[in-house]
């Protein structure tokens, strides 16, 4: 069982907040994975009567409608999983990728890459994100596609500035007279040197496309109702705050713990990897 | 009645705890059960290899310990007083007014936002030992001891507009003008080229004999400490392994490892002469520009031929790493022509050949950011052997593991990372990765330069073995004559982009000489007792004579 072995020695070379970090991480994606077993009922099918407190029914109470919030949130956590993670994936095979080409090839190609970034950098994200998806059809795909490239922009200013400090090392110099390709260049000799700081900002971004989405579907573009994802829930469930009831702080609440778990890991394993001696 | 000792330091023991994430945190000693003794207008030379704990030691003597580090034995006397048990506040009066600093890097150690007076006199004034007024003054007064050029204004330049030399300088004066009783020189020629170190070794000296001072002198060359210090210390691995009067260390040296130190440059090449055939190399009327208009390189002429040593030397700034970058074709010449076994090489990289890049290597100075710290030794090495001749899997592994072999590394290292090995090892490991390609010209950028005497030593017989044995070419760039002796068969003397002296070793380092190689040849530290006295006096004599 060398996995197991491999995995246990990972977990205790994390510190504490990033075990609690890990943990409650896991606890949504397991939910998310098993949600047809884990959920109590239906995600929209109406079981009670509109808010309803918290009981042994209905462990976080209804919605606006009546439905069950537990079950809409471990259905929920499906779709923020997957949207917010295969928009940032999407980001960082963009942003990544343009960002070593402009370092690497330099002169012309960098500044037309960088200027055309700093182009799409000028519009506020958020209302680009607006015109665009109010424009083309509402769907899952376009979700992606819009947040993944609209976040790249940010993953390319980072893996540029990574990129360009590794550029003028000898090794690379070295490559270059020994006649490497330039995607030998990027691949071998500077994407392994550049995945510390990538990789905390791969969870950073994670968490900002949480928010993103939520944004956006809080505002109506981003999961289309019945659907549920955690940003709509608060929307959904807005209006009972006036009245004194929690349900919209629910699931805004599970946003908040699923952010600051992914910053607790993602914080640990920086501080390991990027520490002098010990990472490598 | 005898002098009382103003520095006494014994049975000093400092350690350092390693606290690696993962590890158990373990300590270990820096420095062990080190003692000594000093009075006013006296030197002590600390001498020894990286990692003796020769600046642990110097900043010991300030009360002072590195961050993870803790002085954890021993007592340190100034004056008769134990430094150690003093309380913070006291420490930090003594630090500057009776003990001083010089650091190796004066363009580190000066805040390039202010001006050289006023960080000069900082110590001083802070202390309340004199007034800012009186402070300036007896500043200008030092700058004109220490022969700073128009020393009235010397102090109202920001450290960018003075040289590295007069830095340095500027740095002692620091040290001096608070009126300290002991001063810790901290390598403070390492940096300088060996025709500035020269003026800079002198001012020291005769700054300590000037004011009376006790002095430390913390350096990793054997000859320069020679020429300052009364007493040295040798230090290997924080233990010391012999101490004794300068006069019994350089010339009845006790212990194997200070006469390793002193011999270290016996080794000389015998010269071979040139070959009346087509040189392997040719390079034609060179001028080059990093910005096209201001020529780093003029008009630069030299050839090599197959399996023989040229050695270009000159100081920082004389254009020989821009030379090499003109070879590779990472630097496109302005005009000029470069020939290689009889074929002319296109000047930019993209248009050469993979033949012709393979032929010629090149290894760099900085081991350490010349291997990707990511790649295994044998992903190092093997690339080279796939890439220029498609051998791939056993047979690959198995031409590694015989590059390791004849680096004396061996197969053990294949799997390991840069950062596992020593300095030398990795500067090893580059020399293999220039091998793998098999080329019949190798580019050495300062090689030896990062690495300690004995370990640069053994990395330039290695070389020289390895010509011996396959018959490259070395293009050895360097600022070391020492290494240029040992190694070369002709020379090349570079001074600011253009060519001074071009020949076979013989010729170039026999008189008569130009005035430039001249001066370069006087300045390198000789293993002598009363040299800097006596290069100092003929060169007083020789502008008297002008």
């Amino acid at each position: 069982m060398k996995f197991t072995d491999s995995l246990a020695k990972l977990v205790s070379n994390l510190s504490w907040a990033a075990r609690v970090g890990l943990f409650s991480l896991s606890v949504f994606a397991l939910a998310a994975l098993f949600a047809p077993i884990v959920s109590p009922y239906d995600p929209h099918e109406i079981v009670g009567d509109v808010w309803e407190p918290l009981s042994a029914n209905f462990l976080l109470g209804t919605d606006q409608l009546g439905r069950d919030l537990l079950s809409r949130l471990i259905y929920g956590a499906r779709n923020t999983f997957f949207i917010a993670g295969a928009a940032t994936l999407l980001s960082f095979f963009m942003g990544t990728f343009i960002g070593f080409l402009a370092a690497v090839s330099g002169g012309k190609t960098d500044q037309l890459l960088s200027r055309v970034n700093d182009l799409m950098m000028a519009i506020p994200t958020l209302i680009f994100a607006l015109v665009v998806l109010s424009v083309l059809p509402a769907n899952m795909i376009v979700l992606i596609l819009v947040m993944g490239i609209l976040d790249s922009t940010r993953v390319f200013r980072l893996s540029r500035a990574v990129a360009v400090d590794i550029v003028v090392m000898d090794f690379v110099e070295s490559a270059r007279l020994r006649g490497e390709k330039t995607l030998w260049i990027i691949f071998r000799e500077i994407l392994p040197n550049a995945l510390s700081p990538l990789f905390a900002e791969f969870g950073l971004r994670f968490a900002f496309a949480v928010l993103f989405l939520s944004t956006l579907s809080f505002l109506g573009l981003g999961i289309q109702p019945p659907d549920a994802d955690w940003g709509s829930m608060v929307k959904e469930n807005k209006d009972g705050i006036v009245f004194g009831i929690p349900a919209a702080l629910i699931p805004a609440a599970a946003i908040a713990i699923l952010t600051i778990s992914i910053n607790l890991v993602v914080d640990s394993i920086l501080s390991r990897t990027s520490s002098l001696k010990g990472g490598r | 009645m005898p002098v009382p000792h103003f520095l006494e330091v014994s049975n000093l023991e400092i350690t350092a705890s390693i606290n690696m994430p993962g590890d158990i945190p373990k300590k270990i000693t820096l420095v062990d059960n080190i003692s000594f003794k000093l009075k006013r207008g006296e030197v002590i030379g600390l001498i020894g290899e990286s990692g003796a704990g020769k600046s642990t030691i110097g900043l010991a003597a300030l009360g002072y310990a590195r961050s993870g580090c803790a002085i954890s034995g021993g007592s340190i006397k100034i004056n008769g007083t134990d430094i150690l048990q003093l309380p913070t506040k006291a420490r930090n009066k003594m630090r500057g007014t009776q003990v001083a600093y010089v650091a190796q890097s004066a363009a580190a150690a000066f805040n390039p936002a202010h001006r050289i007076s006023d960080q000069v006199i900082e110590e001083a004034v802070v202390h309340r030992l004199m007034s800012k007024t009186e402070a300036l003054a007896y500043a200008d007064d030092l700058y004109e001891k220490l022969g700073l050029p128009d020393p009235k204004n010397f102090g109202r330049r920001y450290p960018h507009q003075v040289s590295g030399g007069q830095l340095q300088r500027a740095m002692t004066v620091m040290a001096l003008c608070a009126k300290p009783d002991l001063i810790i020189f901290d390598e403070p020629t390492t940096a300088l080229d060996v025709t500035t170190q020269i003026e800079v070794l002198a001012t020291i000296k005769n700054a300590i004999k000037d004011t009376g001072v006790a002095a430390l002198y913390i350096t990793h060359d054997l000859a320069v400490v020679a020429q300052v210090s009364d007493y040295i210390m040798v230090l290997r691995h924080g233990k010391m392994v012999e101490f004794g009067s300068t006069d019994q260390i350089i010339n009845h040296a006790q212990q194997q490892y200070t006469q390793e130190l002193v011999s270290i440059r016996a080794m000389e090449k015998e010269e071979q002469a040139a070959p009346d055939s087509r040189p392997l190399l040719q390079v034609s009327h060179i001028d080059a520009a990093y910005d096209g208009l201001n020529k780093v390189l003029e008009d630069v002429t030299l050839h090599l031929h197959a399996g023989q040593t040229l050695s270009i030397v000159g100081e920082s700034g004389s254009g020989k790493s821009t030379l090499a970058r003109v070879i590779t074709g990472l630097l496109p010449p302005l005009q000029g022509s470069i020939v290689f076994n009889g074929i002319e090489l296109s000047a930019g990289l993209k248009n050469r050949d993979l033949e012709q890049l393979r032929e010629l290597q090149m290894i760099y100075q900085m081991a350490d950011v010349a291997m990707n710290p990511r790649h295994t030794i044998g992903q190092i090495i093997g690339r080279p052997i796939e890439f220029y001749h498609g051998t791939k899997g056993a047979q690959k592994r198995r031409e590694t593991i015989e590059l390791l072999d004849q680096i004396e590394l061996g197969e053990q290292y294949i799997d390991r990372y840069p950062a596992e090995l020593s300095g030398g090892q990795k500067q090893r490991v580059c020399i293999a990765r220039a091998l793998a390609a098999k080329p019949s010209l190798i580019i050495c950028d300062e090689v030896t330069s990062a690495l300690d005497p004995l370990v640069a030593d053994g990395i330039l017989q290695l070389l020289m073995d390895l010509q011996k044995e396959h018959n490259y070419a070395y293009l050895f760039i360097t600022h070391d004559l020492a290494t240029v002796k040992a190694i070369s068969d002709s020379i090349a003397v570079m001074y600011q982009g253009s060519l001074v002296r071009f020949g076979q070793k013989s010729k170039v380092l026999s008189p008569p000489f130009d005035d430039y190689t001249q001066m370069l040849l006087s300045s390198v530290p000789e293993m002598e007792l009363g040299w800097l006295e006596r290069i100092l006096a003929s060169r007083t004599m020789q502008s008297a004579d002008n």
